[in-house]
């Protein structure tokens, strides 16, 4: 019963998949569509991490490194466009977002 | 070996189970709780992997830093999520459909994968055996991947100014120290004589401008 690359690969697609699910399932919460993109960049890392130490390369270690202080960055930034959004509109469901007609 | 392999089923068990339930819990406050559980589930995995720096960092960064993000941002936000809520089952077809079909190409793909036997040749910094894990990321990390350590640093520094940026507000009713007046007031703009009459006392329109 060893635990192979396979296994953690399965679980980076769960995460992955539960990722993408989590973002056509709350379509109009933006705060879950973010954490829904944090469980995709976790299940990336978790792959990276996965192939790194099986194929005994440390680069894919550094590539994790590198995929965390994006998703940080990527976080704090979406939270503060959250909340400036969030004091100029009263509100921030997705919906309402249709300044821009887009 | 068996307990590495039962820690292997704890923590993803837990972590998917937990994702799952950040995905679909009512209030965001569990999501983001859920989502905690789950990362530092997720840093168990790196360590039974080896990878026990990116375990580490991984709770530095998401408990300690994103998730209490999360937390702040949730609590401030005077927001009813209920009604955010409200499309959950309308949704849950469409998201059911794309999440299925998009599993399904993961396990095609992951059931028909073989490591090719070149790999091992082209390997970029092999992890050396002598040196804890660590180590070896410091010794790639500042050596090799140096620019890119640096340009990760740009991109939390300007992600840091960038947030402070947009959420700083200026009122106007707040009163601010400004050096620059402080040092500029002079006697004259700052006193002035006056006769007061007596009885009455001085008026507030004889006031100067800085007193109003």
């Amino acid at each position: 019963m060893t635990i192979g690359l396979g296994h953690y690969l399965s679980v980076g697609a769960m995460l992955f998949t539960l990722g993408i699910l989590g973002i056509f399932l709350n379509r109009k919460n933006i705060i879950v569509i973010l954490m829904s993109i944090e469980l995709i960049l976790l299940a990336v890392n978790i792959n990276l991490v996965a192939f790194s130490t099986f194929l005994g390369d440390i680069v894919g270690q550094v590539f994790a490194l590198l995929v965390l202080t994006v998703a940080a960055a990527e976080t704090a930034i979406g939270l503060a466009v959250l909340v400036v959004y969030f004091r100029n509109r009263g509100s921030i469901a997705v919906e309402d977002v249709n300044l821009m007609k887009g | 070996m068996i307990l590495s392999a039962l820690f292997f089923y704890l923590f993803a068990g837990i972590c998917v189970a937990s994702a799952v339930m950040v995905i679909v819990s009512r209030n965001p406050v569990h999501s983001v709780l859920f989502l905690i559980l789950a990362f530092v589930n997720a840093s168990g995995l790196f360590v039974l992997m080896g990878a026990e720096f990116l375990g580490m960092v991984l709770i530095f960064v998401y408990v300690g830093a994103v998730a209490t993000l999360f937390l702040f941002v949730i609590m401030m936000l005077d927001v009813d999520f209920t009604e955010l809520r409200s499309g959950f089952l309308e949704y849950l077809p469409i998201g059911l459909v794309i999440g299925g079909i998009f599993l399904a190409e993961l396990l095609l793909v992951g059931g028909g994968w073989v490591i090719n036997a070149g790999v091992a040749k082209s390997i970029t910094a092999a992890i050396p055996d002598n040196v804890s894990n660590t180590e070896a990321l410091g010794l790639v990390l500042y050596t090799r991947y140096i620019y890119y350590f640096q340009i990760a640093g740009m991109v939390l520094l300007v992600a840091m100014i960038g947030a402070i940026v947009l959420t700083l507000r200026h009122k106007a009713s707040v009163k601010r120290q400004d050096i620059n007046v402080q040092n500029a007031r002079t006697p004259e703009l700052a006193m002035s004589l006056r006769k007061v009459a007596s009885g009455q006392g001085l008026q507030d329109a004889d006031a100067p401008e800085w007193v109003q």
